[in-house]
């Protein structure tokens, strides 16, 4: 197929990725936001647009995964998709795959969790799931949910790295706006993604045991052996699938050398704002409006959790005073998920900056232009003679924003 | 009774890719496993004349009788002691396991 525009959804986006990607198989129950995901793949097998792809229908999520399991343990190349429940549904497989070292990809359309019962985005559901071993990344917009399906199988696939990805995408905030989305010629992303080849599979000629139990004499080394695979070597391999796709594409995600995450005016900013997702597309907005009224403001716009960026938070500026980070999760009787990590890695640096927890956007309530403008604005208040004055109570640093109700303190 | 080959220093799929997956050559074991046993099975040679009630009875078939004498398998044996319980001729006795 040629290179062309279309004006699509997410979901769609997602897709169409994923047909340009080839997998040999696909199996996935629909939920909502994520359906349409479901609905297109199965048109285009049965329309023999995916010609070498078998669809499994399955009765639930965690058969789904399974099926991509039992498929991926051959040495298939798999995709599935879900959302919310079904993740939470599928947990128990979610290890059984990135423990087995196999690279399936997988799009989650963000959702809250019941209770209170909400088919609307927050993180909630692929936050909780952050030590499944699977790495995460969340994208802004459709053009970067299709071009990450087909960067996550370089990435997932490289033998250095060898774990499943989960690709997340905020339910309907992006799984249901339409964009105009560059879609690339399949020739394109056969030069770019080659088919998936390992000895990390079953078969008849090497014969093996997989999803094996061990004892604790050896198990450690695995699980240790899995970790600094991601934590050292997939940071560089991702780089290098988004600095590779840039020069067939002319499209790449990742700031300075790295696509874990992207710098956007933090130059000389005292104040950044951390976010993951759509939420990312208004911050810049925000943060434009606010550096030509001269504030020296900037976003952090996390890709991937995991790996987590935590060289490229380190390597923010000592003029950073004050940073935000707006969580839509919480982890409740504490704080955000993603203030956890960061306050994390920035305890590494010699100066770190300041923290403060916005939490917000919970189960599909909006974040405005406006809130974004009151929560810069109240960090830069935070600033009295180049040093940063944070409220006295360390409760105070976890803000939830745009509440209806007072605190009931 | 044949017995699954050992593979010695296992590390996953390390030595055959790049990758160190938890996977294991079909038909074979990365260790023994007998760590749970408390009571070790000690056959008297004087005593045991050879009958095989022991062989046939031991679940985890881990009596060896290919040298013409019996030999217990300590890689595989449990310490069940269904062995010493079940001879008739009082010529297996279970001791404890010393660290």
């Amino acid at each position: 197929m040629e290179a062309r525009k279309e004006f699509i959804s997410g979901n769609e986006a997602v897709a169409i990725g994923a047909m340009l990607a080839r997998p040999q198989v696909v199996s996935a129950y629909p939920i909502s936001p994520q359906t349409i995901v479901v609905e297109k793949l199965a048109e285009y097998v049965e329309s023999g647009l995916m010609k070498n792809c078998s669809y499994i229908r399955v009765e639930s999520e965690h058969s789904a995964l399974a099926a991509v399991l039992g498929a991926v343990a051959t040495g298939a190349r798999t995709f599935t998709a879900t959302s919310s429940h079904g993740l939470m549904y599928m947990a128990e497989v979610l290890p059984f795959v990135s423990g087995s070292r196999f690279p399936v990809v997988m799009m989650n359309a963000n959702r809250a969790l019941a209770v209170p019962w909400s088919i609307f985005t927050d993180q909630s559901d692929s936050m909780m799931l952050l030590n499944s071993g699977w790495l995460q990344v969340y994208v802004e917009d459709a053009q970067e949910a299709l071009d990450m399906v087909i960067q996550s199988y370089r990435i997932a696939e490289d033998p250095a790295v060898m774990s499943p990805i989960m690709i997340n995408l905020d339910g309907f905030v992006l799984t249901h706006t339409y964009e105009l989305v560059d879609i690339p010629a399949q020739a394109q992303v056969d030069k770019y993604l080659p088919p998936y080849k390992t000895g990390n599979k079953m078969s008849i000629d090497q014969p093996l045991g997989v999803c094996i139990g061990i004892t604790p004499d050896l198990n450690t080394e695995f699980r240790y052996r899995q970790h600094v695979d991601q934590l050292r070597n997939a940071p560089g391999v991702i780089a290098g699938a988004d600095r590779e796709f840039g020069e067939v594409f002319g499209r790449s995600y990742g700031s300075q050398g790295g696509g874990l995450s992207e710098k956007y005016r933090c130059e000389d900013a005292e104040v950044v704002l951390v976010t993951l997702g759509s939420i990312s597309m208004t911050a810049r907005t925000v943060v434009d409006k606010l550096r030509d009224a001269g504030r020296k403001v900037g976003l952090f716009k996390i890709r991937f959790m995991r790996p987590f960026p935590m060289q490229d938070l380190l390597s923010l500026g000592d003029q950073v005073k004050v940073l935000g980070v707006l969580d839509k999760n919480i982890s409740p009787g504490y704080e955000g998920t993603v203030f956890s990590q960061v306050n994390s890695a920035l305890s590494r640096k010699a100066n770190p900056p300041r923290t403060m927890n916005y939490v917000g956007g919970l189960a599909g309530r909006e974040i405005t232009t406006r809130s974004l403008e009151k929560i810069f604005s109240e960090m830069l208040g935070m600033i009295r003679d180049g040093k940063a004055e944070l409220p006295p109570d360390p409760n105070g640093r976890v803000k939830f924003i745009n509440m209806r109700w007072e605190d009931h303190e | 009774m044949s017995r699954p080959d050992m593979i010695k220093d296992y590390q996953g799929l390390a030595g055959w890719s790049d990758v160190g997956a938890p996977v294991v050559k079909s038909g074979q074991l990365i260790e023994t496993n007998a760590g749970w046993r408390t009571l070790r099975p000690v056959i008297n040679a004087e005593k045991c004349v050879f009958c095989l009630q022991c062989y046939l009875l031991c679940p985890d078939g881990t009596l060896v009788k290919d040298s013409g004498k019996l030999e217990v398998d300590y890689d595989y044996c449990k310490g069940c002691g269904i062995c010493a319980r079940e001879c008739g001729f009082g010529a297996i006795t279970m001791e404890p396991e010393e660290d």
